[in-house]
């Protein structure tokens, strides 16, 4: 009796282990890293793309690449944008990869600072306008505005007027109602202060958000807890209707919305404030020519088109048509609020310190 | 076996933890404090003196000594329950606390949103008994509770190990002798427990002080621990600086606290009367429904609520109920590189979990081996950092580190699975520690003198007796891979994404599918990890051999 246990115990840990072994000797087959087989004929090209965890682009946009190039894209992404930029920070000189995507004009100071790029200029930035571009070392890729949005049907039953600027948020009217994010561990929440100083100048946004705390303002740390935790709108849990978020999310609710007709939340228009992204050549690439050729493959129309309904921004090129979902939902954004990239690169960390003082205590 | 055998078994994963630990976050930290050349004393200064250095330091062990006394408070009566009792769903609950080890963080972070919101069951229920909703976001009771959930797996699995094997002989002998039963339980069960009392605590401690999503989630931007602030300061600031000197003084906590508990764990380890065969559990009658069924109620509360959120959440669609986020797992969630579909993250998750406990058991065994039979304090205590250090450290040191030459692995797939094993070596050997520890050494006197090997020794009295510790502590490690997401973020490739990833990525939009399909894909790994712990289990109470 013990021996046939004892019999089938053993084959049974051994099958447990021969299990193990095989699916171990799995992960050295995933290494296969292409999203598509590289072609036949002279020794295979690869390109590896870093970037941050919101990037999204349709396979078969990679596969058409991969196809007509010959070039397989690899992609490496993790952490968010100011984690993504401080990896190809920490690695420069023998980089993680050949391309950069998602550096934001507010981090653009410190990319440049670090020299971190190698300098390449498109010949499709003709199709770019003047104001996006921001010298020869990095391409514009997208442009996105973080504004506030508002819950419509909170503002519907309440019978109150929704905010139209900025001024309406300290208002006693609307005091308690309001969720912002922490610049320090957020980067919408960092675009949104920076609004407020380009608002009201170097010394007026301190007494501005001083008002706004009196007026019971939420702070949550990160973009996932104040849309998803705080906000009474779209998808949330929470009960405030005000929240710092994206000019195209409310495209994104109606987009990933179950059969909704109409955007459950609407944007504050005064309160947006202008973000472009951009890609560039790391320094230390052994692959020039492929990082360039991905470099145009991003600016190309089919990409362009592509990243509305994938990374919720707007393309840089003014010639590529915007889906439905963007013409009738989003609102575009005419005058938005911006700063120039030193400045932000110089105050950031002035103005997060004094932010946190002010607001947090 | 003789000394020369030992240490050459313990510097297996003592050279593995040296190569895939210690190197990288030296690289790191050197990159941080030296940053010229020269040691950057003046910012180290500033740092350790600022206000908020000394805030944060307080706070991550405030919260993290509540956590733990929370843990234990519900976990003991738990374990208690589980090892004594037999009753109807006994092996469901068992497997089913293991579960919330291995959510996702930031699943579980998103479920305690939910359970604490406005329109959550706390407030709901609260403010119809009481009148008033008790709104716990942002504090540190959300913090703590999150911290006990995860946790309570730990002190349950490793505390009733130990005590269903313990021979009734010697609390029935006090009984006999007229101890009531509380008398019986505190001066002669618990301090025979109290090792692996200990273990599991110091374990309970070392997570909740690192961890990383509950706290920002739900603590909130006004609280904050060390390792939120390793984060902001690496990852946001790219002031190495000063995350470097807080990594330090996380590391000294560290190390501080392990010796505590070590230092208190020799002095009450004893040899404890146990068999490598459960002990027979007796029937629920009496006076002991009640406490059964209390423990049982607080467990299923605590445990119960989260993960019912969590299933709630992801069948709702912002205008009903509907199947729609479980229908849609079936293939790729979004035609996006990013987002591969759930079944390949499954896969992949797996995969990663299955090599990292490969590699992380055998190695933790032989290590824990070493130390029974050569063991010095200051080797256990290293072989524990590891559970403290931040993951931020680990993971950009591993990118610093393996860069260049010799070690040019960055690339590797296999370094995601070999950053998990770092992190789940120490918790194989924590677990399996104690029990070897307690084998009586007249045992493997008396196997000598009968005639056995040294290698007979082994098989036939420590690895019998360890069998069943490492069976739990293999459970645990494919656990904690299966849920990380710390290291693996600054690891992974896009088309190797494991499922915590996933998630991540996907509550990271907004829209009601996303966060449905999240929670879908959270609820679908639980069911995983649930049957085959159930199945794992099944295959164990068959095999009863000595």
């Amino acid at each position: 009796m013990i021996t046939r246990h004892r019999r089938r115990n053993r084959a049974v840990g051994a099958l447990l282990l021969l299990t193990l072994l095989v699916a171990s000797c799995g992960t050295s087959e995933e290494n296969e890293d292409s999203t598509a087989p590289a072609p036949e004929g002279p020794e295979p090209r690869e390109v590896t793309l870093v970037t941050h965890d919101s990037f999204a682009l349709t396979p078969a946009l990679l596969e058409a690449f991969t196809e007509e190039t010959g070039i397989t894209v690899n992609i490496l992404a993790g952490g968010d944008a100011g984690t993504a930029l401080n990896r190809a920070i920490l690695t420069a000189g023998t980089p993680e990869g050949d391309v950069l995507f998602g550096v934001d004009s507010n981090l653009l100071g410190r990319a440049l600072d670090a020299e971190l790029f190698v300098a390449y200029e498109s010949d499709l930035l003709e199709n770019v306008p003047e104001e996006l571009r921001a010298g020869p070392e990095v391409t514009p890729i997208d442009v996105g505005d973080v504004c506030l949005n508002y819950d419509r049907e909170w503002f519907a039953q309440e019978e109150l007027a929704p905010p139209e600027e900025l001024d309406d948020l300290i208002d006693p009217a609307y005091e308690g109602l309001t969720v912002v994010l922490d610049p320090a561990t957020s980067s919408p929440g960092l675009a949104f202060v920076l609004a407020t100083v380009a608002e009201y100048g170097d010394d007026g946004w301190e007494q501005w958000w001083e008002a706004l705390r009196d007026n019971d303002v939420q702070v949550e740390s990160g973009w996932t807890s104040g849309y998803n935790g705080a906000f009474s709108g779209g998808s949330a849990e929470g009960d405030r209707p005000i929240v710092v978020s994206y000019a195209s999310s409310p495209a994104a609710e109606v987009f990933y919305g179950d059969g909704l007709t109409e955007a459950p939340t609407a944007v504050v228009t005064s309160s947006c404030y202008r973000q472009v992204e951009y890609a560039g050549i790391l320094a230390g690439t052994t692959k020039q020519d492929e990082a360039e050729a991905l470099i145009d493959f991003l600016l190309s129309p089919e990409v362009q088109a592509d990243i509305p309904t994938q990374m919720w921004v707007y393309p840089v090129r003014t010639d590529v048509e915007l889906p439905d979902v963007f013409t009738e939902h989003a609102t575009a954004i005419e005058s938005p609020l911006a700063l120039p990239p030193l400045k932000v690169d110089e105050l950031r960390e002035e103005i997060i310190a004094t932010w946190r003082e002010l607001v947090l205590r | 076996m003789t000394r020369r055998w030992w240490w050459a078994a313990g510097a297996l994963p003592v050279a593995f933890l040296a190569t895939f630990y210690a190197w990288p976050v030296t690289a790191l930290l050197e990159r941080g404090l030296r940053p010229d050349g020269a040691l950057d004393l003046a910012g180290v200064r500033d740092t350790l003196a600022s206000p908020s250095t000394r805030a944060v330091v307080a706070f991550t062990l405030q919260q993290a000594a509540a956590s733990t006394l929370l843990t234990l408070f519900i976990g003991l009566p738990l374990a208690h329950v589980l090892a004594r009792y037999r009753f109807r769903g006994r092996r469901l609950i068992e497997a089913a606390v293991i579960v919330p080890f291995v959510l996702p963080t930031v699943v579980v972070a998103a479920a305690f949103v939910a359970l604490l919101g406005q329109r959550g069951p706390v407030q709901g229920v609260t403010a119809s008994v009481f009148g008033t909703p008790l709104d716990l976001r942002h504090s540190m009771w959300a913090i703590i509770a999150a911290h006990a959930f995860f946790n309570v797996a730990v002190v349950v699995r490793t505390v009733s190990v130990v005590w269903e094997r313990l021979d009734r002989a010697l609390p029935e002998a006090a009984a006999v002798l007229g101890a009531g039963r509380v008398r019986a339980w505190l001066h002669v069960e618990l301090p025979l427990l109290a090792p692996a009392i200990l273990a599991a605590s110091a374990i309970t401690f070392l997570f909740s002080a690192t961890s990383f999503a509950a706290v920002l989630v739900l603590g909130g931007p006004r609280r904050a621990t060390i390792e939120v602030e390793i984060w902001r300061t690496a990852t946001q600031l790219l002031d190495l600086g000063t995350a470097a000197t807080l990594a330090v003084v996380q590391l000294l906590a560290v190390v501080a606290l392990v010796s505590v508990t070590l230092w208190l764990e020799r002095r009450t380890t004893r040899v404890l009367p146990i068999s490598s065969r459960a002990a027979g559990s007796i029937a629920v009658r009496g006076r002991a429904r009640i406490w059964v069924g209390c423990v049982l109620g607080m467990a299923a509360l605590l445990v119960g609520a989260p993960l019912l959120v969590m299933v709630e959440r992801s069948l709702w669609t912002g205008q009903g109920y509907s199947l729609d986020a479980w229908l849609a797992l079936r293939g790729a969630l979004r035609d996006s590189v990013l987002f591969v579909a759930p079944g390949e993250a499954i896969l992949s998750s797996l995969r990663i979990a299955a090599t990292a406990t490969f590699i992380a058991v055998p190695l933790g065994i032989l290590a824990a081996l070493a130390l029974v039979h050569r063991g010095s304090r200051w080797r256990e205590v290293g072989l524990l950092l590891p559970l403290g250090t931040s993951a931020v450290t680990v993971g950009f040191g591993m990118l610093l580190a393996f860069g260049s030459p010799p070690l040019a692995i960055r690339s590797s797939p296999w370094l995601v699975p070999v950053a998990h094993a770092v992190v789940a070596l120490p918790f194989v050997v924590r677990v399996v520690l104690p029990l070897l520890r307690a084998i009586d050494p007249a045992l493997r006197d008396a196997a000598a003198v009968a005639g056995a090997s040294p290698a007979q020794v082994l098989r036939n009295v420590d690895l019998p007796i360890v069998g069943r510790a490492a069976a739990a502590a293999a459970g645990f490690a494919f656990a904690i891979s299966l849920g990380e997401f710390g290291a693996t973020t600054f690891l992974a490739r896009a088309q190797g994404a494991t499922v915590p990833l996933l998630i991540e990525r996907l509550l990271g939009q907004p829209g009601v599918t996303n966060v449905s399909q999240a929670m879908a894909l959270s609820t679908v790994l639980a069911l995983m990890v649930l049957v085959s712990v159930l199945a794992v289990q099944r295959w164990r109470s068959e095999a009863s051999v000595w």
